[in-house]
C-alpha cells in the first residue's frame, strides 16, 4: 500500500481518560515486537467499519522504546467524518485494525540545548513520548500544558507527578493562560519550542515567538486537519484514464482510493507533502487547506495536497 | 575533478537585519566590513542600538574599514587582531545570550565557516545565521588523511600542510568542520597530478 508498511494490531485496553478522550493499547496481532519510535511520531489507523474504512492519523504516547505495544489518544469530535466516531462507539477490547509504521513529523530537535514543549487539550499526546525521550537523553525541558478544565486534561496528573516542576498547568476554566511573552522572554539561545493544539493556538504561539525575534528554525508544530468538508466535484485521473466523483464529506485521496487506486500518502493530515499531485487543469479555485505548501505554490495552482485540499469547481484534473 | 552540483557547497545570501530580532551580533572579517557598511547604512537609530560588530580586520587592515563600522553608531563595535581571538568572544557572547538574538556573519568563506560552526555548538540551525560572502574564495580545507586543517587555500591541489600528502580540493563542505574536503590528487601514481590553478583566489 502507499500507506507504507502496514501492522495488523488489536484493540488490548481502552480507558477513559478524560471528558470525550479515550486511551487504547494496541498490540500487534502477530505477537511480533513494532518497531520502535521517535517522539513526536503518529501512526495512521485504518478502521474497518462494515463497507466504510475511515484512516486517521494519531500520535503515538507510550514509551519510544517499547515495540510490545503503542498507546494513542482519541478525541471525540464533534464534526467527526466517522473514525472517532468508530474508535469511541465501536471499538473494544479485540476489535482488529491496521496501522501504518510509524511516522515522525514532528521530531525533537536534538542539537537543541533546552525544549518547551507547549500542549493545548488533546495536543499533549506527542508530548507524551517527547517528554519521556527528553527525560530519558537528560535534556533540560518545560511542558506548558493548557485544558479548558481539569476534566478535559488528560494525563495532567500523572505527568505533572512523573516529571514535577517541569510540567506548568493551566485551566482556562479559572483563567489561568500559558504567560506566553515572559516564556518566550530571556530563553537561553538554543532552545528550541514545539507546539502542538488547536489551530488558533499554534498560530498564537507561532506569531508570539516570531514577534520575540526567535528564529522560525527553532519552531516547531504539528496539527493534523481533518479534510474538511465542501461542495462535490469530478476528478479527472490522467495516468490511471478514470473520472472519480468526490462527496461532500470526502477527500479527493479517499474518494481516489474508493475507486480502487492506490495513491502516494503518509499523515493524511496536510502536513508531510507525500501526497502532492500535480495538477494538470482545473474549471474552479483550488481551496488549499495543507501547511505544507508555500504561499507561492499555493497561489501558482500547480500541485495541490489532495489528502485535505479540495476544488471550488466541477472537473479537477490531476497527474495520477 | 571539483565536482559541481554537490548540495553541501554553502550558498550565502545578504546580510539584511530581521526585523523582529531583539539583539543584532554581527561577526564580520576583511570585506565583509563592506556587506556590514551596506546592510545598515540605511538601518533607524533604534535598530542601532541593538547591534553589536565583532570585526578582524584580516588582510583588509590597511582600507580602514573600522573606522566606518565604528562611525555606525552601533551599540558596540569591537576589533579583534584575528579570528581565533574573535571566535573566542563570540563564544562568551553566545554563551549569555537569549533566543531574541540573530545572528550574521560577512567574510571570507573560511571565516564564516568557523563562525557558523561555534553557532551550531549553541543549538542554533546554521538557516538562522544570514550571511553574506565577501573578499578573497580562499577556502578552509581538511585533509581526509591525517584530518590536519589547512588555511586559506586558493588552489585546485593543495599540499597538506601536516602530512605533505598533494591534495584535490573538492566542493564537498563539512558545516561540523567548517571546511572543504581535501582528499589525495596523486594515489594512483605518485606525482601524477593535475595542473595547479587559482582556483579561489
Amino acid at each position: 500500500m502507499s500507506g507504507g508498511v502496514q501492522i495488523p494490531v488489536r484493540v488490548a485496553a481502552i480507558e477513559t481518560v478524560g471528558r470525550d478522550i479515550k486511551r487504547f493499547r494496541l498490540e500487534p496481532r502477530s505477537g511480533e515486537p513494532m518497531p520502535r519510535f521517535s517522539g513526536g511520531s503518529h501512526v495512521v489507523v485504518t478502521m474497518q467499519s462494515g463497507a466504510q474504512t475511515y484512516r486517521n492519523p494519531y500520535s503515538l504516547m507510550g514509551s519510544p522504546d517499547d515495540g510490545s505495544r503503542y498507546e494513542i489518544s482519541v478525541l471525540r469530535t464533534g464534526q467527526s467524518r466517522g473514525g472517532s466516531h468508530f474508535m469511541h462507539d465501536t471499538a473494544a477490547v479485540g476489535t482488529a485494525l491496521t496501522i501504518s509504521h510509524p511516522i515522525n513529523l514532528f521530531p525533537i530537535d536534538q542539537r537543541g540545548r533546552k525544549h518547551i514543549l507547549i500542549a493545548g487539550g488533546i495536543g499533549i499526546t506527542p508530548f507524551m513520548a517527547m517528554a519521556e525521550q527528553l527525560d530519558l537523553l537528560g535534556q533540560p525541558f518545560e511542558l506548558h500544558y493548557a485544558m479548558r478544565s481539569a476534566a478535559c486534561g488528560a494525563y495532567a496528573e500523572s505527568l505533572a507527578a512523573r516529571y514535577g516542576r517541569r510540567v506548568h498547568l493551566y485551566q482556562s476554566d479559572q483563567g489561568r493562560r500559558i504567560p506566553l511573552a515572559q516564556l518566550l522572554d530571556h530563553q537561553p539561545l538554543g532552545t528550541h519550542l514545539y507546539v502542538c493544539g488547536p489551530g488558533a493556538m499554534i498560530e498564537w504561539v507561532m506569531s508570539s515567538a516570531r514577534g520575540a525575534g526567535w528564529p522560525k528554525e527553532s519552531l516547531h508544530f504539528e496539527r493534523f486537519l481533518p479534510p474538511p468538508s465542501g461542495t462535490t466535484f469530478e476528478v479527472r485521473l490522467a495516468l490511471s484514464n478514470r473520472t472519480v466523483p468526490v462527496g461532500e464529506h470526502e477527500s479527493i485521496l479517499e474518494a481516489v482510493e474508493a475507486a480502487g487506486i492506490d495513491a502516494p500518502y503518509l499523515c493524511r493530515g496536510g502536513a508531510c507533502g507525500q501526497c502532492e499531485t500535480a495538477v494538470l487543469s482545473a474549471d474552479g479555485e483550488l481551496d488549499h487547506m495543507d501547511h505544507y505548501l508555500t504561499p507561492e505554490e499555493k497561489g501558482a495552482g500547480r500541485q495541490i495536497m489532495i489528502c485535505v485540499s479540495r476544488l471550488k469547481g466541477r472537473v479537477l484534473e490531476l497527474d495520477l | 575533478m571539483l565536482i559541481s552540483g554537490i548540495k553541501s557547497r554553502p550558498v550565502y545570501g545578504r546580510l539584511a537585519l530581521d526585523a523582529y530580532a531583539k539583539r543584532h551580533l554581527i561577526a564580520a572579517e576583511g570585506e565583509g566590513a563592506q556587506a556590514v557598511l551596506d546592510c545598515l547604512a540605511a538601518a533607524p537609530p533604534d535598530a542601532l542600538a541593538r547591534v553589536t560588530i565583532l570585526y578582524a580586520s584580516g588582510g583588509s587592515r590597511d582600507r580602514n574599514h573600522l573606522e566606518r563600522l565604528s562611525a555606525l553608531g552601533a551599540d558596540y563595535c569591537h576589533e579583534f587582531p584575528t579570528i581565533p581571538t574573535l571566535l573566542f568572544r563570540l563564544d562568551g557572547v553566545l554563551g549569555t545570550a537569549t533566543m531574541g538574538l540573530r545572528l550574521y556573519a560577512s567574510g571570507t568563506e573560511g571565516f564564516m565557516g568557523q563562525v557558523i560552526q561555534r553557532v551550531l555548538a549553541h543549538g542554533i540551525d546554521h538557516h538562522s545565521i544570514i550571511t553574506e560572502h565577501r573578499g578573497s574564495l580562499a577556502r578552509r580545507v581538511q585533509c581526509v588523511h591525517c584530518k590536519g586543517i589547512i588555511e586559506n587555500v586558493t588552489t585546485n591541489i593543495a599540499t597538506c600542510t601536516h602530512c605533505g600528502v598533494n591534495l584535490l580540493v573538492r566542493d564537498h563542505y563539512s558545516r561540523r568542520l567548517g571546511a572543504f574536503m581535501g582528499v589525495s590528487a596523486d594515489a594512483e601514481e605518485a606525482g601524477a597530478l593535475p595542473a595547479r590553478e587559482d582556483a579561489f583566489p
